[in-house]
């Protein structure tokens, strides 16, 4: 009885792709859609309003705040950009069977990561504690729903990246290294379209007010 | 069933936490099953109060006054408003999200698409059981909502802010799942499709799959599409009950007699895109698949060809890729200017094309063939004009003009009853029959069968076509009493009785068919058991392994050499050429 | 011939039509109800004619070709062209008449709708003709619904609940909106039905053309005998959505400026608005 599935590591002929692969590139197409709502949405409903940011009800607007943060915002968008080319790195690493090259790529990675996380920490603290919380006008809703999205994608991408040099995911590169290269292969284009989201983010979000 | 017994060791791995995609199909489709029961039983109270409003039901009374007592809401074992909106509410999202979808893309995907392309399982066995697992908790979120103060969801099934955002709190629960249900879908759409497109054996080349692997792989684009933006709006919508912003709500909502304090900005409207866009594509979603059963039938049962197979296969790519274009045609009466209404109304009138010629290539099938009467068969058959007469009525909804009578009447719930029950239900149970003896190695009983089929088919047409009279005369949908308050309806209020006994009577009608699953599934498998009982050709009856299948599906990988429908060849003994037989050239 | 045989509206049971657009919409139900019976009831006998013909018993052996002529085909030309004349010779142009001639001023009786749950507010701009600024704010909902400034020119407005009172063969421009969720301000007769979308304001325009009294005559001998006219609430809205409904009066334009003046008459004496229903 034959119950292995066909092209988990090898690519299929007429295809030219491994199963992760195109489930991975299927995913991010899903991903765009997500994404491309949240977008939209945000398209829609700056034309509807008068200005931008929008007042709260406070009177305040948070366009002084946004103004300040520009520069954290700025270096997270050069830590991400790292992270994207480091995680290549790491695989292009795997490909030249180099394991401890590899990890430290790896490890490169990961740091970016969290110093991205306690950026938008120390952002997120510093608009709260102004009162500049979701409910405080359409902008700011907008601002934590995106990026929030987005550092649940971070943080999600960071468990799997531990995972991957941690004795557990590791062990996979001396039974199946090319299973293991392809992981770290479909990973990487998660990883690079995460990068991508907050290229975009970052200008709508940030420049555009 | 004793010899089950034997694996008890084994239990966990096999039945519940399986990854064998044969397993995870009979799951979603025993949950799915059981979520369809709910959501009809859902309707058979609400066709009292529609027929006898404000009077106590019988036998359920007290179970209703119960729930509503838990609820908070006032009841003398009759069904109050509030607790009809939920119910109403909950009837759509049960029976389209927890129960068709998953019972016609879960199951019936799930089960068969590996095995009609020659599959060992699916791409990702373990996505697959995360993917049911998903849906699961999604179900039994939706389900425990019930039972909180104010009731489930009651906002209807398509959750319109402002009201969803300042509903009870059984419209956070719904978000909630409905974000299980998306992740559910999500990962089993990834999964057919790169089961489809990577798994397929040597020799299945695109134009020998069968139909019904096509419809899936359409459907499971549409989901994996659609759903995102519907998940932004639950997102949103969440934040908008638990953070208090105002993505949905514009400023100055006077909410009884009390000022909204909310920062406003927000547009309701917002959500109407983002949600239609996601439930126009689920309804082909529900249909699609649905149309593959029957195309399966249908070539089985006539005993030849699938007439007009590619264009079948065109004709649905066209209407998946439509699907996406056409979601504001249920926002015609939003105050929608002249360029859109015109766009809308063109795509809509586009879309109906694909279906028109998908149906008459099924028509078209029958001619010259030597048709089997069988239980599937009849379910096929009775399948067409039904459908037919859904799909029509689509089209007076999809001009705007005539929408402006028609929208939000009973005209709607007619038009969609019409594709979604007597349409994708009645595929349902023609596939149900159909495959039953390849999941189970025993055939249903005919005659039980036959009495399901006759009576569902009269039954749902005395349900719904009653609806488009009403819905003509204006009695619009979601009235807690039936339309018994507005003199327009005066003239036709007296369908609601010929509707709900015809309900129940439907309901009725479903017990031949429970029991003969039941009864079947106890008798003994017969010692003749034939694993392709209908002389089929597709994989899955002719190089499968037998019922019930253990692990793995085949013995030895299949080569495909046949196109999907190779019935009736001239010149050969049988009337069936497996896709898997080799025959000489020139033969 | 497009009005003969877009009559077939008449058979199909929709509400006796009272405003001048109404016919066209319905002229529209029909045409497009000739396509669907055509073609279900041609493509119904194909398929009992064939069931019967190609039953396994009379039909032993099944033909692996198949039909041959390209009967479809011209079926599918023929939807395709019956379609393309419903929109661009029915709806598409009905549509940007209702929806883009918005009628002069001057000539049209102007009203303000504000929905709300469970009832409908109607607010007329009295003597001046202009209506009073409103306000969130202001909202009361026992003495002011729709939050109605009284100071300028709102002094002279009239606001009834659920009374719709309206003359007979002139233009109305109606201005709809909602204090809260969505509504949908449907008068089956008049075939009008607009949704209400908070932050916005719909104008809507129709002429009735039949006064309450002759409606009511004509529906003499029918089970709704001696009820006229409504507005009917058709959006989902709340536990009373069933529920919320207007009552509307088509009147001679004399009966109509009686009604406005003993309305205005009202206003002077008790300082506030009309409570003339149940509600
Ligand atoms: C399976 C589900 C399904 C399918 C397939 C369809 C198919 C279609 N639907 Fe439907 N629709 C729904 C499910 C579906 N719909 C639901 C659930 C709603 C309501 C949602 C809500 O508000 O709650 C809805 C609402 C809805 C509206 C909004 C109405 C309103 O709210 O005012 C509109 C408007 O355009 C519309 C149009 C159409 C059209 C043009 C088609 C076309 O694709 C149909 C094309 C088919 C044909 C034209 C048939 C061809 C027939 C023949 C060839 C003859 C056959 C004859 C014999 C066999 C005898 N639908
Ligand atoms: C797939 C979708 C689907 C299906 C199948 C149905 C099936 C049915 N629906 Fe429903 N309906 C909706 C989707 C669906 N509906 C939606 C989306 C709405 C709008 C909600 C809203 O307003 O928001 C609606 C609204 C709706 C209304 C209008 C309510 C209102 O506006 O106030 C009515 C009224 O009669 C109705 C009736 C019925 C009936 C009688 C059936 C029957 O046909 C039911 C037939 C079902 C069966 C025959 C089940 C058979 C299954 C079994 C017997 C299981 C066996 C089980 C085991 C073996 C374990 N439905
Ligand atoms: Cu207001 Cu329904
Ligand atoms: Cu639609």
């Amino acid at each position: 009885m034959d119950i292995k599935i066909p092209y988990n590591e090898d690519l299929r002929p007429d295809t030219g792709l491994y199963n992760a692969k195109l489930g991975i590139w299927l995913f991010l197409a899903s991903e765009v859609m997500l994404f491309g709502g949240l977008f939209s949405s945000y398209i829609l409903l700056r034309a509807g309003a008068s200005v931008w940011p929008p007042i709260g009800l406070d009177g305040q607007s948070v366009a002084h705040l946004l103004e300040e943060t520009i520069g954290l915002a700025t270096f997270n968008t050069v830590a991400l950009i790292t992270s994207s080319v480091t995680m290549v790195m790491s695989w292009v690493s795997l490909k030249m069977k180099d394991i401890s090259k590899f990890k430290m790529y790896m490890w490169i990675t990961i740091s970016c990561a969290i110093i991205f996380l306690i950026v938008k920490y120390f952002e997120y603290s510093h608009k709260i504690h102004e009162g500049f919380i979701p409910a405080h006008d359409t902008y700011m809703a907008l601002y934590f729903t995106m990026t929030g999205l987005h550092v649940l994608h971070i943080i999600g991408g960071l468990f799997v990246l531990v995972y991957f040099v941690m004795p557990d995911g590791i062990k996979m590169w001396d039974d199946e290294p090319i299973r293991f290269t392809n992981r770290i292969e479909v990973f990487g284009l998660y990883w690079h379209f995460v990068d991508l989201v907050w290229i975009f983010l970052f200008p709508v979000l940030y420049l555009l007010n | 069933m004793s010899n089950k017994e034997h694996h008890e060791e084994s239990f966990w791995t096999k039945y519940v936490f399986s990854i064998d995609h044969k397993v995870i199909g009979i799951q979603y489709g025993i949950t799915a099953l059981f979520f369809l029961l709910i959501g009809f039983s859902l309707m058979m109270v609400m066709r009292w109060q529609l027929a006898y409003p404000d009077t106590a039901i019988p036998i359920v009374g007290p179970f209703i006054k119960w729930l509503a007592t838990l609820n908070g809401f006032a009841s003398e074992g009759n069904l109050p408003s509030d607790l009809y909106n939920v119910f109403g509410a909950m009837h759509g999202t049960i029976m389209i999200f927890l129960g068709v979808v998953p019972l016609i893309v879960g199951a019936f995907g799930n089960y068969l698409v590996p095995l009609q392309v020659g599959a060992p399982d699916m791409a990702f066995p373990k996505l697959n059981m995360a993917s049911y697992w998903s849906y699961l908790p999604g179900g039994i979120i939706m389900i425990i909502s019930f039972f909180l103060p104010g009731g489930a969801a009651n906002s209807g099934w398509t959750a319109y802010p402002p009201l969803s955002d300042i509903a009870t709190q059984g419209q956070t629960w719904w978000l909630v799942a409905m974000i299980f249900l998306i992740s559910s879908s999500l990962l089993g759409s990834v999964n057919i499709i790169v089961t489809i497109v990577q798994l397929r054996v040597k020799g299945l080349t695109w134009m020998k799959l069968p139909f019904f692997v096509w419809s899936q792989l359409i459907t499971s684009f549409l989901l994996l599409l659609a759903f995102p933006p519907l998940e932004v709006a639950a997102i949103f919508q969440l934040m908008d009950r638990i953070a208090g912003t105002s993505f949905f709500l514009p400023s100055g909502l006077v909410i009884s007699g009390e000022m909204l304090q909310v920062s406003g900005g927000g547009s309701p409207l917002l959500w109407q895109h983002l949600f239609w866009f996601l439930a126009h594509p689920e309804v082909y979603v529900l249909i699609l698949p649905g149309m593959g059963v029957i195309a399966e039938v249908i070539a089985n049962n006539t005993r030849k060809p699938l007439w007009g197979y590619k264009s079948l296969v065109y004709s649905s790519f066209f209407l998946g890729f439509m699907s996406f274009t056409v979601w504001a045609h249920h926002m015609f009466l939003t105050g929608m200017g002249q360029g859109m209404s015109t766009f809308f109304q063109i795509t809509t009138m586009i879309i109906s094309v694909p279906s028109v010629v998908i149906l008459s290539c099924f028509m078209l099938s029958l001619w010259g063939g030597s048709i089997r009467f069988n239980v599937p068969m009849l379910f096929a058959l009775g399948w067409i004009p039904m459908f037919g007469v859904g799909g029509l009525t689509g089209l007076p909804l999809g001009l705007s003009t005539s929408d402006i009578h028609l929208h939000d009447t009973y005209y709607v719930i007619g038009h969609f009853h019409y594709v979604v029950a007597p349409g994708t239900i009645f595929a349902l149970f023609s596939g149900i029959y159909f495959w039953f003896p390849k999941v189970t190695g025993k055939m249903l009983d005919e005659t039980l069968g036959k009495i399901h089929f006759f009576a569902s088919f009269v039954f749902m047409n005395g349900v719904f076509f009653p609806m488009f009279i009403q819905g003509l005369a204006g009695v619009s949908r979601r009235l807690a009493d039936g339309g018994a308050s507005y003199a327009h309806a005066a003239d036709v209020l007296k369908w609601n009785e010929t509707m709900s006994y015809s309900a129940w009577l439907l309901g009725l009608a479903q017990i031949p068919f429970i029991v003969n699953l039941i009864w079947t599934l106890y008798k003994d498998k017969d010692s003749k058991a034939n694993a392709n009982p209908w002389n089929a050709t597709t994989i899955e009856w002719t190089d499968a392994t037998s019922p019930p299948l253990g692990h793995g599906n085949f013995k030895k990988t299949p080569v495909v050499y046949n196109g999907p429908y190779e019935y009736s060849v001239p010149g050969m003994k049988d009337d069936f050429l497996p896709q898997t037989k080799k025959i000489k050239k020139g033969k | 011939m497009l009005e003969y045989l877009g009559k077939l509206s008449d058979k199909l049971g929709l509400p006796i039509v009272s405003s001048d657009h109404g016919y066209k919409i319905d002229i529209v139900i029909g045409w497009v109800h000739w396509l669907m019976i055509l073609l279900f009831v041609g493509w119904g006998i194909y398929l009992i004619y064939a069931i019967f013909k190609f039953n396994n018993k009379s039909n032993p052996a099944a033909s692996y070709g198949g039909i041959k002529s390209h009967f479809s085909q011209y079926v599918e030309v023929g939807v395709i062209v019956f379609e393309a004349f419903l929109l661009v010779g029915l709806s598409l142009p009905l549509w940007s008449q209702l929806k883009t001639n918005i009628p002069d001023k001057k000539d049209v009786h102007e009203i303000r709708v504000v929905a709300q749950q469970f009832a409908w507010n109607i607010h007329y701009p009295g003597a001046d003709g202009l209506f009073g600024s409103t306000s969130p704010s202001l909202v009361n909902e026992e003495s002011n619904p729709v939050g109605l400034d009284r100071n300028g020119f709102g002094a002279d407005d009239i606001v009834t609940i659920n009374q719709l009172h309206l003359p007979v063969n002139k233009q109305v421009l109606v201005y709809l909106s909602t204090k809260d969720v969505i509504h949908n301000f449907f008068l089956p007769e008049m075939r009008v039905k607009q949704d209400a979308i908070p932050g916005m304001q719909i104008p809507i325009y129709f002429t009735p053309t039949m006064t309450s009294k002759d409606f009511l005559q004509m529906l003499k001998g029918t089970a709704r005998e001696g009820q006229g006219y409504e507005i009917a609430c058709a959006q989902l809205c709340g536990n009373s959505h069933y529920r919320m409904k207007g009552y509307v009066t088509i009147e001679t334009e004399q009966e109509f400026n009686d009604w406005l003046a003993e309305e205005a008459e009202y206003l002077d004496e008790e300082g506030d608005d009309d409570w003339d229903d149940d509600w």
